[in-house]
């Protein structure tokens, strides 16, 4: 684990250097992954054309929301995102190959790819959410700077737990249906977005307290712009995002060594 | 032709051997369904109309674009693009057929297979929960299957162009990104275009990406009749008519450049 830890800056910058190689390429990358972000960003911002509060949400405090959100799931993503080649790497037998070196599977999977790219929507969230916040009338103390990147860094465990839980499933379905995930990734992301009081309770259930997406931006955005709860939860939830995101990593490396143990080679 | 119609029922056929990944996308696609549906439902609780739509337009709008993002495949479609940098394109392009209109053929027998098992789905879905609108005239339901038609062409048009910038920059997912967020946002797809402020409409008005999705949805909800009908599918098929020509010109270019590279 430890000497994971070491190796694991030097594979990724390996992996960034073959990236810029193409320069022109990595930073037509680089805009696009900014204007796709900026696009997300502008259907807020259109929305609130034509109200001024969102479910007694701002749109300063809407866009606090979507900058934490957007910048813990694309942090997530840079590190984690391409899991979804693990089915390619199960159909076509390279797994096995990973399996025989001596270090932990899941570290070699993710060190296939460092998705530096990301950096181009992550340079956009971080704007959006500087603006905000300026603009959301966060009430700044010492307790509220200590919480921002602990909120951040909380977020982008909890994503990058559900990809790795998500990308377990390969090991029992072969990765068939693997696009599920997508709907708790970029379909988490979308839904941390917003204020989730503004969703159906089933659905507010499913993919914010089943996969604890509402920890990831909504609980502790609650106490970092001091606004009451519009769906009245005790007042201890908006602190235990750190504590959520542990127990995602544990669920996270329990379903990867039960599926690695599941695990039986295509034999091709 | 009888081959272009081989190769169309081929790229039904293609899609649908995929059953796993159907299923799948048609869970993301229609919860995602649900997270468009309750932004809106939102923001109809503060205001009645928003321009010229009511909430039960919107939702409509909302289901029918989640139908539509694999029927017009607004991202991610790189065959041609992998094709050139594997350099498979030299012997694709030898071949005793019209490498565009194969490609086309293809698309739209892929557009079929995804319009019935990608498209109708989530609009069903979303119908249990929301009051979705149903057009009155069975014309307007002739109308909005051939502007689906021609969206899937201005779709490919699109992509066609955007695979063959693999030619000149070896890597295409740049170009890629930056096309998909444009198609993404000004199409109409992410909110509608009759929300945008005059002058970003305005934008949206005169280029192609809106006859991907806002032109086939209002078509649907009747938001346009009579000559103004007409006028908004008669720009929709010259944009796929014209975006056609130019990944044609495009592809005469690199065809050349192939040449004299020749390996």
């Amino acid at each position: 684990m430890g000497s994971e830890l070491a190796l694991y800056p030097r594979l990724a910058w390996s992996r960034v250097r073959g990236q810029v190689e193409y320069r022109l390429s990595f930073v037509l990358m680089l805009v696009g992954y900014f204007a796709a972000t900026v696009a997300d960003f502008l259907a807020i911002w259109v929305i609130f054309l034509h109200l001024p509060l969102l479910a007694g949400w701002t749109l300063g405090e809407v866009a606090f929301l979507y900058g934490t959100s957007y910048v813990s799931f694309k942090l997530a993503d840079m590190v984690v995102g391409h899991l979804d080649v693990l089915p390619t790497l199960v159909r076509s037998g390279s797994l096995d190959t990973l399996l025989t070196r001596p270090l932990g599977s899941l570290f070699q999977v993710i060190t296939i790819d460092f998705g530096l790219r990301h950096v181009g929507a992550i340079a956009q969230a971080v704007c959006v959410l500087a603006v905000a916040c300026v603009t959301a009338g966060v009430p700044w103390d010492a307790a509220r700077v200590a919480m921002m990147p602990v909120t951040i860094l909380s977020g982008t465990v909890i994503f990058a737990s559900i990809w790795v839980l998500g990308a377990s499933t390969v090991f029992w379905t072969m990765g068939n249906g693997l696009e599920v995930m997508n709907t708790f990734t970029y379909g988490g992301n979308q839904m941390a977005n917003f204020p989730i009081n503004i969703y159906a309770g089933w659905l507010r259930r499913l993919i914010a307290y089943v996969v604890p997406l509402a920890f990831v931006t909504y609980f502790p955005s609650l106490y970092l712009l001091a606004k009451e709860d519009p769906l009245g939860s005790p007042g201890i939830l908006r602190f235990a995002s750190p504590l959520v995101a542990l127990g995602c990593v544990a669920a996270a490396r329990f379903a990867w060594g039960q599926g690695i143990r599941h695990y039986q080679s295509t034999g091709s | 032709m009888r081959l272009y119609w081989e190769v169309f029922r081929h790229g039904f056929r293609r899609y649908a051997s995929y059953r796993a990944a159907t299923v799948a996308g048609l869970f993301t696609n229609t919860v995602f369904g649900f997270l468009r549906a309750y932004v809106l439902v939102a923001l109809f609780a503060a205001t009645a109309t928003v321009g010229g739509y009511d909430l039960s337009d919107a939702l409509t709008y909302v289901f029918l674009g989640q139908g539509m993002i694999m029927t017009v495949y607004m991202w991610s479609w790189w065959e041609i693009a992998l094709a050139i940098r594997s350099g498979d394109i030299v012997t694709d392009l030898s071949r005793p057929f019209d490498y565009q209109s194969y490609w086309l053929a293809q698309d739209l027998g892929r557009a079929c297979y995804h319009a019935v098992f990608r498209g109708i789905p989530p609009f069903l879905v979303g119908a249990l929960v929301f009051d979705l609108r149903l057009p009155g005239s069975p014309l307007t339901w002739l109308l909005f299957v051939a502007s689906v038609a021609v969206a899937v062409c201005v779709s490919f048009g699109l992509r066609f162009i955007v695979n063959l910038a693999a030619f000149w920059l070896l890597d295409y997912r740049g170009v890629g990104a930056i096309s998909t967020a444009c198609g993404t946002f000004l199409s109409g797809f992410v909110v509608p275009i009759a929300f945008f402020p005059g002058w970003l409409a305005a934008i949206a008005h005169v280029l192609p990406f809106r006859g991907m999705i806002q032109v086939p949805i209002d078509v649907f909800l009747e938001k346009e009749r009579g000559w103004a009908l007409v006028g908004v599918l008669a720009v929709q098929l010259a944009w796929a008519a014209a975006l056609f020509a130019a990944g044609r010109l495009l592809l005469g270019a690199a065809r050349r450049r192939v040449v004299v590279q020749g390996g």
